[in-house]
């Protein structure tokens, strides 16, 4: 037994294999093999989602096998050998094919897991030819995706086990709109040399952990530092809200900004941060948090929204009477008298829970003081809004800040809210030394945004002839402990209650009440995917108290282009939600025939339901201006700068920006540079949010990119219809029978480097609402509607959804592949919130609790792109990244309610939910009968 | 170095580095994944014999006789194929989970495991070794070195069911394990089966298993649970599920693993 190995805190020498080469460390040896190949031996393609086995994200290969690297220590690899993504390539051809593959399937988004998908892929083929699909799903069956559904990356994976023939993977033509063009980032994605918020350390630079309250409120008293510091050396700082220069108050609603970087006296939720500690980065990571100087006294907490709206229920903000934080409030026509008019009236209430994004890539970044200027270099979703913040935040000029957004590994609209940034500005800001940050999985679940829990209650009435007549719609958001995006739910929820259809009648009152809990704020839809579970289950009851079937029940009351809206708007044109629905016709008639013939002669305890749910949403800020500027410029060498502001957050703002770009120059894709959205480079294209960056940012593009050839055209003095060959540093302007060359070298170029310059900014056109709420909020809305079919076993109450048909009016479609990965991934994401996903905070922080959809959970999804051009949007586009989301989750509960004709009214639908909700059925039945 | 200074052991980490959470590790660590004594599975006589570093993996790929299917399920359920490759059949016992998915059809197997220190080797029941929950007769300066499984139905019947809210990576909100032996006459000669999930220490369901005895395997073998049978479990609520669904499923589930083995006998 000589090979027992004590491990200690000292640190040892030794060699393994990695990637074919040989390499000495110098470690403790219980470090994590993730851990050293990262920071020690700078291999980040390997990424850290959970450093619990939880996500399979850090997946290498250890002797050819597939291991989560988080999990073994390295002193348990001695004279073994490791793969990383990194060394893949050195096992051609297999590997080229896979990474092929992935590209040319759409496979990768954010690309967090596509190294962890990438090597367990490798591990399968590697020992099975052609694996089977229950192979792959097993396969791939411990790496958690959050954003792509799985299904593409299943295909690529199989695509490349049959050694089919490979497609080109790029155009080199001009006119890119429509094609399926490779994601223009996917290379660094499938390579694993993406840099994302984790991915890159500052020689020097100091590590940071945050103190944050382990209670959902409590006050406490700070106290004595100067012992503390002497007793943990290397820690060199603690940071609290004294320290703060500027205004110690932000927020994505400069009008609501309430939040502290730390909290004073009392903290209002778990996880609100109280003091920062930095130093040496190993004495901070080791650092027992527990011995820092700090007393609570927990006091009695908020958690739900009756408590906060009880009488005398303490003021969570002293200027928020009642703990409303804000409401929202949409009225058209006569909404009681039409409801008691009504031949059929339904009611019900609905109620969902806490939500959370679970982006495979937690919150990290860092920030380096130069001069009196700050840099920070993070994840996020919205760079000018987190230069305005921390400019406020460090009382200096937002031009002193300059935001380096990373690469995004899952956004999903919580890395809208800062994160690390504020703590990482103010230490680098006071010590004049970089400073880092990364988030725990623990502390991202403890501390980030949700999606806010709804309770909604609502009432619809239609006429014997099957037409809507009133819609009345309460919801109440539980919004946590500061403002964030509640108020945008409570505004963006009434405008869209009624559904994508025509209520004359229509009443919808919404508010986001104050709570001692994590702020809830966006996620992925704000608050529409929660509304579509009610109005979208309560429409099925209309539709099956009438005797009509339910998709065409929604064909018939249908929004079209000349009806209005329920604040009044009539779009013209570009309405293709009815095309939506009767894309579905086919499909949804023959698996309603096929489930009740499976269920009529069934004998086990299966049974099988099909359901349908529609959706519209509008694209870009409710009301307000939500402007985009694209600048572009010809370069000497004759390619084209693209400034492209909107941050690709896997998305795939990226690809399709720059499709609608070379569009309108008309020049092909290849001679296109892309520059990143830092602030100091790239004008402001706003947020990555509510769906807007295809609509608001490729349309400033398209504008700036038309201007761009028109300048070209008049300095090579050629007709509109000519031909420009980019690409070269001389020009070649083909105009009808003439070819002539213009030379770039000699030019003269601008403030920018560029002989000619274009900028353009687009606002999307809108009105304000007035106090009924009627205008035009949004300048276009996306349409869509999904059938799920599924099996649900009475006596265990689980789930299995087997096939999603999803018709999506998308305007027009850019990019088709990347449209189908939005959609997959939307669907993925609405399964998991209809049948496993609810967030509690203080349990459950980690992803073994709380469940997102794997492999193995989703069904094929069938994607149907519908093309009714908006007038506004760029050759008719619309956003597809909120509304993929919306349908899935009613669809399934209405297909849970054509199995077992029992609604299930609070979600997610978990198997103990659904099996009560049939044994109570079953003990009223018996009472019936009785 | 366990004798003398006690210590954490680490061998596939697969529960050493969840556990820390947030935190660093803290205090002495005794590596054991490098001893080849620990390893490998071997067949005699009377017992098979499985290391206690083996892996699941390894457990998967087995040449185990019939009545082991059970347990190679169980196996195939655990984590995902990362963590096959690592976890270890005497961690998972070590660490004594109410959910380990490896107990229900290890204690169906009537199993016995092995624990060796300096001051020699001890051998107890299985169901005797694990004694609450995370709790199990293992000394600070003990380790478990060997899985004994008794030879005596190797050509019965098995079969283990797993009831989680998603495909893969779950925690089984109930699961269940049963192991079932006819004679020539094709009744039941020997069955044994198990719940886990449903009690701090998953549970043999001895009354349900005397019932079951010299009845005729058949489809009929599930029509003789009674809810009764399943009255020594103890299930809580947890994030995962309310403590009435579990002993609900738990009923359901020990009829279809009744049912699967009839099928396969």
């Amino acid at each position: 037994m000589s090979t027992i190995a004590p491990m200690s805190a000292t640190k040892i020498q030794l060699k393994f294999s990695l990637n074919n080469r040989e390499v000495w460390v110098t470690s403790r040896p219980e470090e994590r093999l993730s851990k050293v190949l990262r920071e020690q031996l700078g291999l980040t393609g390997t990424k850290v989602g959970c450093d619990a086995g939880d996500c399979g994200a850090c997946t290498v290969l250890l002797d050819h096998e597939p291991v989560c690297s988080c999990l073994v220590a390295i002193g348990q690899i001695e004279n073994h050998s490791v793969t990383t993504v990194e060394g893949l390539k050195s096992r051609p051809p297999l590997f080229d094919r896979l990474q092929h593959s992935f590209l040319e399937h759409g496979a990768a988004q954010c690309g967090a897991c596509t190294p962890g998908m990438l090597v367990s892929a490798t591990a399968l083929l590697e020992g099975s030819s052609s694996p089977s699909e229950a192979a792959v799903m097993d396969a791939i069956g411990g790496v958690l995706c959050r954003c792509t559904g799985y299904r593409k990356i299943i295909d690529a994976i199989l695509d490349a086990a049959s050694n089919s023939p490979r497609h080109k993977l790029t155009s080199d033509s001009a006119g890119s709109v429509g094609q399926r063009i490779v994601r223009l980032d996917g290379k660094k994605k499938v390579e694993g040399t993406e840099i994302f918020g984790a991915d890159q350390i500052p020689p020097a630079s100091l590590g940071l952990r945050v103190v944050r309250c382990p209670y959902d409120r409590a006050e406490f008293r700070l106290g004595d530092f100067a012992d503390f510091l002497a007793n943990h050396p290397g820690v060199e700082s603690v940071f609290t809200w004294k320290d703060v220069p500027g205004e110690d108050c932000y927020g994505v609603i400069p009008r609501f900004a309430d939040q502290p970087i730390f909290a004073r006296s009392e903290a209002r939720h778990r996880g609100e941060a109280v003091a920062a500690l930095v130093g040496d980065p190993e004495v901070i990571e080791a650092l027992d948090l527990s011995t820092f100087p700090v007393t609570w006294e927990e006091l009695p907490a908020i958690k739900t929204i009756d408590e906060a709206l009880a009488d005398g229920a303490p003021l969570i903000h002293a200027r928020r009477a009642n703990n409303v934080l804000t409401g929202g409030r949409v009225l058209r026509g006569d909404v009681d008298k039409a409801l008691a008019e009504s031949d059929v009236v339904v009611a019900d209430e609905f109620e969902t829970g806490f939500v959370e994004h679970a982006c495979i890539e937690p919150e990290a970044g860092f920030a380096v003081r130069i001069g009196d200027r700050i840099e920070i270099q993070a994840c996020t979703q919205s760079p000018y809004m987190d230069r305005a913040d921390i400019a406020k935040l460090l009382g200096i000029a937002d031009e002193a800040v300059r935001i380096i957004p990373a690469a995004v590994g899952g956004g999903f609209g919580t890395k809208l809210d800062l994160s690390v940034q504020p703590f990482i500005a103010l230490a680098a800001w006071r010590l004049k030394r970089p400073v880092r940050m990364v988030y725990s999985r623990v502390e991202s679940m403890m501390a980030t945004t949700k999606r806010h829990p709804a309770r909604m209650r609502c009432r619809a009435g239609a006429t014997k002839a099957g037409k809507l007549s009133a819609l009345d719609f309460t919801a109440d958001f539980n919004t946590g402990a500061y403002s964030s995006w509640g108020p945008t739910v409570a505004a963006r929820v009434p405008v869209h209650a009624s559904g994508p259809y025509f209520v004359p009648h229509y009443r919808a009152v919404t508010r986001a009440i104050h709570t001692n809990v994590v702020p809830a704020g966006a996620f992925r839809g704000f608050g529409v995917p929660q509304m579509a579970i009610a109005q979208e289950q309560l429409y099925d009851d209309l539709a099956i108290e009438l005797g009509i079937d339910p998709l065409e029940f929604r064909i018939l009351n249908a929004l079209d282009d000349r009806t209005p809206t329920v604040t009044g708007q009539v779009m013209g044109e570009g309405v293709g939600i009815r095309a939506c629905f009767e894309a579905l016709r086919a499909s949804w008639i023959a698996s309603r025939a096929k489930t009740a013939a499976f269920n009529a002669t069934t004998t086990g305890p299966i049974r099988r339901g099909v359901g349908v749910a529609g959706m519209w949403y509008g694209c870009g800020n409710t009301s307000l201006p939500n402007p985009s500027t694209v600048r572009i410029g010809l370069k000497p060498d004759g390619r084209i700068a693209l400034h492209q502001g909107a941050v690709d957050i896997g998305q795939g703002s990226n690809t399709i920006v720059t499709q609608l770009c070379a569009d309108a120059v008309r020049a092909p894709i290849d001679c296109f540079d892309l520059v990143s959205g830092d602030t100091s480079i790239t004008p402001d294209c706003g947020k990555t949010s509510a769906s807007r960056q295809t609509l608001v940012t490729g349309k400033a593009a398209y504008m700036a990119g038309t201007q761009l050839r028109a300048a070209v055209l008049k300095m090579a003095q050629a007709s509109d219809e000519a031909v420009v060959a980019f690409g070269d540093s001389t020009l070649i302007i083909h105009d009808g029978a003439i070819s002539r060359k213009c030379s770039l070298q000699d030019l003269p170029v601008d403030e920018y480097g560029y002989v000619i310059t274009s900028e353009e900014t687009f606002n999307p056109p809108t009105s304000a609402l007035d106090e009924n709420g009627q205008g035009n909020p949004y300048a276009v809305y996306g349409f869509g509607a999904h059938t799920a079919e599924i099996s649900l076993d009475i006596e265990l109450g689980t789930v299995k959804v087997l096939k999603v048909v999803a018709a999506h009016d998308v305007g027009r479609a850019i990019n088709p592949t990347l449209i189908e990965g939005q959609i997959e991934g939307g669907v993925a994401q609405g399964l998991g919130m209809a049948l496993m996903e609810e967030f509690f905070p203080g349990k459950g922080e980690n992803l073994h609790d709380y469940l997102i959809p794997t492999a193995g959970d989703m069904p094929p999804v069938e994607s149907i792109l519908i093309e009714y051009p908006s007038p506004i949007g760029p050759l008719g586009a619309k956003g597809i990244g909120e509304q993929a989301v919306i349908p899935t989750a009613p669809a399934i509960l209405n297909a849970i309610h054509n199995a077992i004709g029992i609604r299930i009214r609070r979600i997610p639908a978990s198997p103990d939910r659904i099996r009560a909700a049939i044994l109570a059925s079953q003990a009223n039945g018996v009472e019936h009968a009785r | 170095m366990l004798a003398t200074r006690g210590g954490q052991i680490l061998a596939g980490g697969t529960d050493f580095f969840p556990a820390l959470g947030d935190r660093a590790v803290r205090g002495d660590v005794v590596d054991i994944s490098s001893v080849g004594e620990l390893r490998g599975i071997t067949f005699d006589s009377n017992y098979i014999t499985i290391g206690g570093l083996t892996t699941w993996a390894e457990i998967i790929k087995a040449p185990f006789p019939r009545c082991f299917e059970g347990l190679k399920a169980a196996a195939r359920e655990i984590g995902g194929i990362q963590i096959q490759n690592r976890g270890t059949i005497a961690g998972n016992l070590c660490n004594a989970s109410p959910a380990a998915d490896s107990v229900p059809p290890l204690l169906a197997l009537d199993t016995e495991v092995e624990l060796i220190s300096r001051h020699g080797t001890r051998r107890m029941a299985l169901a005797d070794f694990i004694v609450g929950n995370r709790k199990t007769l293992r000394q600070p300066d003990e380790i478990l070195s060997r899985i004994l499984i008794p030879r005596k139905v190797e050509n019965a019947s098995s079969t283990f069911l797993k009831l989680g809210a998603r495909r893969y990576l779950v925690i089984s909100i109930v699961m269940v394990a049963a192991v079932i032996q006819n004679d020539e006459a094709h009744r039941v000669s020997a069955a044994r089966v198990s719940v886990g999930s449903c009690s701090a220490v998953a549970i043999r369901l001895a009354e349900l298993e005397q019932a079951l005895i010299g009845s005729p395997l058949t489809k009929g073998l599930s029509s003789l649970v009674r809810p009764e049978h399943l009255r020594n479990l103890s299930p809580i609520a947890d994030l995962r599920a309310t403590s009435i669904y579990r002993k609900d499923a738990a009923f359901h589930l020990v009829q279809r693993a009744l049912n699967i083995c009839a099928r396969g006998a």
